[in-house]
């Protein structure tokens, strides 16, 4: 009988001891996030911590619908200058502190007053918030704009506690308050990111663990290897060329989406002497370079085929995509006539890009393969930080670089391709486009926009001064026991629903 | 011996002044903007002209070194541009760690570098020494990087008796965090430990060699004490040169280890800074590892006076 109770007793403990470390969840990120303060912050890394520790206005699904979060319910107004938000009830901020129109109105104004605040061009829109009670808030804009919805499901809709954001000022991401599932516990840089449960979370019954520790490990294979070994539940950001070897393990699991974002080949136009080239100043030669590339086999060699070639900001599996223009098959004949009438036949061409060893190597695809059109592409590779000083100085003739995509289509194009847009490095500048993706930004007719960025996207074809190449997908593994866990466009991780078997 | 000391210590201060107005200058010779490296995707130039206002980048560089070694001197090293963390935080959180790999891979190169060299210098010529040699080659020339994830593939993910990687404080949970960094210590260690086996070889051969040795025998003493206690001691000197070297140079970090087995030391704090032009950053360490290197090379001198007494006068 004692020996029976022995052995029932350490099995329900060994039982408990699993259980107990189960309710840890252990996530391998790719890089080091920056500082924790949504007003603040600029890493793709930093909104996956973001996910699991600050709540949202609105979230997404994974078909790019926005749904209710902390806000439950919105109309506009028939202007479109007037948004009405009902809010969420009863829900608390990690230090108790009541969420309400109050502390909307109090982050809107933080990230359009904090002087180091970088969601300042995302609610520059808001023209006031009027509490019209408790759980109502007015947001009045100055002008339409159709993407303030969009951005309340990134960084900009993230609500922040006001008390402890208004005490510790700019050094808020040193101990950020949200109000999300998790609460922030301790960082230590480049270590480990460790947030426990909230149990005041208005959706507590979603989560299932305990805690969750975010380690950065930027090695890919060694990132692999602790998912191998069973040191963390969930790597983000897993290589291409280790998806067969994901799939052929039995211990582990897969998942991916096709990101928002894109990846192409930024052409200097107008951007200083530098744009003086034939690729700069001809949209010929830059339409050549495009039909002399085989997206589908450059994707196959560099990634296995599992990216997702594209030709547009973004890819084909989006709403937004103009199918009317779909991924061009590769064309050398096509390119050496448009060569031959711009009188560019052997032209040169120099692209930056920077020291990843998968960039160089997809270069050199897009250079063999222009090689046969008559294009002599010469790679510049250069460290990261000197690549987007240089192409923001105009020091380049064309850059390989990339953008992590936004929920909004406007996100993708507008600051590219406007001639005042706050990123268009190529200095492209057509005011029908401009009028196109302003237009774009005041209607809030799904359809209407879509007419617009379809018509900018025909003349961007043809002027091309980003030749767009293909799109990013998310890729995670993670163990056979995590169950739950649902791939996002966006790249994010969200636990909500997410549980460890054993 | 403490005026000694006292000398070396004063000698040390313009050289440790000197290197930072060299690291100062070199990294400000760096194409690339510490603000657009930060900025990464989001770059409204209202918020990076903030920010260069906000960190003086626009001031002239005497201006901007002078407000850092002015701010140094009073013990403040300023703040890392990227993630806002005073840099004297960031070096208290890293330098434990630093020390721990560095003082663990140590261990492991003497217990193993200096016996090796012993045996294969008093058994010369012999199939031991040629053993010893080509051991201590190829732990020469297998990089650190491929080492580690060869060990990484087969004692954690295939055998799974060590964690991958990561790192646990040594006070927090001493035996795991010795588990923890025992991988790394040995990757580093087997390194240093070839380099160590070759320096007490051939300071072994020369003092075998020599004539007090010789007579040491003649008076009958046991071969133990002849090598042990007559030769190893005098032996000794050139070994604690390397050893004090070794670690100095492993207290500025082991950057490619450190990223394999993510060990968030200085090595990889320092090389993140670089890439992110956190200035602040790179110079608060190098400053923290000049000092290291030179309080190591004090340490050593002070050593030989302890081992060699004819040293003392001089």
């Amino acid at each position: 009988m004692s020996f029976k109770r022995t052995l029932a007793l350490t099995a329900a403990l060994l039982l408990g001891a699993t259980w107990a470390q189960a309710a840890d969840l252990k996530i391998g990120l790719a890089e080091d996030p920056d500082v924790l303060d949504p007003d603040q912050s600029r890493t793709f890394v930093g909104r996956i911590v973001y996910a699991s520790l600050c709540d949202k206005l609105v979230d997404i699904t994974p078909g790019l619908e926005i749904v209710p979060m902390l806000a439950t319910a919105w109309t506009w107004s028939e202007d479109g200058k007037t948004l009405t938000m009902d809010l969420r009830e009863g829900v608390t901020f990690h230090d108790g502190e009541p969420f309400n129109a109050e502390a909307v109105a109090f982050n809107i104004n933080r990230s359009q007053t904090l002087e180091e605040s970088r969601r300042k061009s995302e609610v520059a829109s808001i023209a006031s918030t009027k509490v019209v009670d408790d759980n109502t808030i007015e947001i009045t804009l100055a002008n339409p704009d159709a993407t303030l919805i969009a951005q309340f499901a990134d960084r900009a809709g993230m609500m922040v506690s006001p008390k402890a954001a208004a005490a510790a000022g700019a050094d808020f991401g040193n101990a950020p308050v949200c109000s999300g599932p998790f609460m922030f516990k301790e960082r230590v840089q480049q270590d480990r990111i460790v947030l426990e449960k909230f149990p005041g979370y208005w959706n507590a019954d979603a989560i299932n663990f305990d805690s969750v520790t975010f380690l950065p490990i930027t090695d890919g294979t060694v990132r692999l290897a602790n998912v191998r070994a069973g040191d963390v539940h969930l790597i983000e950001r897993l290589s291409a060329t280790d998806v067969a070897s994901v799939k052929a393990d039995g211990s582990l699991a897969l998942d991916q989406a096709v990101s928002l974002g894109y990846q192409g080949i930024t052409v200097n136009v107008a951007n200083g002497d530098r744009a003086q080239t034939p690729i700069g100043q001809d949209a010929r030669v830059r339409r050549a370079l495009s039909l002399a590339i085989d997206r589908e086999v450059m994707n196959q060699v560099v990634f296995d085929g599992v990216m997702a070639a594209g030709n547009q900001p973004y890819p084909p599996t989006s709403p937004w995509y103009n199918s009317a223009i779909p991924v061009p098959a590769r064309d050398v004949e096509a390119a050496k006539a448009l060569l031959a009438e711009a009188g560019a036949e052997g032209v040169s061409v120099e692209i930056q890009t920077s020291t990843d060893p998968v960039g160089l190597q997809l270069l050199q695809v897009v250079q063999s393969m222009a090689l046969e059109a008559g294009i002599n592409v010469s790679i510049v590779a250069k460290e990261f930080a000197t690549q987007l000083s240089e192409q923001t100085a105009g020091a380049y003739m064309t850059s390989q670089i990339g953008w992590s995509g936004r929920v909004d289509p406007d996100g993708n194009i507008h600051q590219f391709m406007t001639c005042e847009g706050g990123i268009n490095d190529s200095k492209y500048c057509n005011p029908e486009v401009d009028d196109l993706l302003n237009g774009a930004r005041t209607s809030n007719d799904v359809a209407e926009r879509k007419a617009n960025y379809d018509a900018a996207l025909a003349i961007l074809a043809e002027d091309m001064p980003i030749i767009y190449l293909y799109h990013q997908t998310w890729l995670w593994a993670m163990t056979t026991k995590l169950d739950g866990f649902v791939a996002y466009p966006d790249g994010m991780i969200r636990l909500q629903g997410v549980s460890l078997s054993e | 011996m403490l005026s000694f000391i006292g000398r070396r210590i004063l000698i040390a201060i313009p050289t440790i002044l000197l290197i930072s107005v060299f690291v100062f200058v070199l990294q400000k010779l760096l194409p690339g903007d510490p603000v657009l490296a930060l900025a990464g995707e989001d770059r409204n130039p209202e918020i990076l002209a903030f920010l260069r206002e906000k960190y003086r980048l626009n001031d002239p560089l005497y201006v901007q070194y002078f407000h850092w070694i002015g701010n140094a001197l009073q013990g403040d090293l300023g703040i890392s541009l990227r993630t806002q963390q005073p840099v004297l935080t960031l070096i208290g959180q890293k330098l434990p760690v630093t020390i721990q790999l560095a003082v663990m891979a140590l261990i492991i190169a003497v217990v193993i570098g200096v016996p090796a060299g012993i045996i294969s210098a008093y058994k010369k010529g012999t199939w031991i020494d040629w053993l010893a040699n080509i051991v201590a080659l190829s732990g020469l020339s297998v990089p650190n990087f491929w080492l580690g994830i060869m060990m990484i593939l087969l004692v954690s993910v295939k055998l799974g008796w060590l964690p991958a990687s990561g790192y646990q404080p040594l006070m927090d949970d001493p035996l795991q965090s010795i588990k923890v960094m025992l991988m790394p210590a040995f990757v580093l260690g087997t390194g240093l430990a070839a380099t160590l086996m070759r320096h007490t070889r051939s300071a072994m051969l020369g003092v075998l060699k020599s004539d007090y040795v010789r007579t040491a025998r003649a008076k009958g003493l046991g071969e133990m004490s002849v090598v042990v206690k007559h030769a190893l001691r005098n032996a000794l000197v050139p070994i604690v040169t390397v050893v004090t070297l070794l670690f100095g140079e492993l207290l500025a970090g082991a950057v490619l280890t450190e990223q394999i087995f993510t060990i968030p030391g200085f090595g990889k704090l320092i090389v993140d800074a670089v890439f992110n032009r956190d200035y602040a950053v790179v110079q608060g360490i190098v400053l923290c590892t000049a000092i290291a290197f030179i309080a190591m090379n004090i340490l050593a001198d002070a050593l030989y006076r302890v081992l060699n007494p004819r040293m003392r006068n001089s």
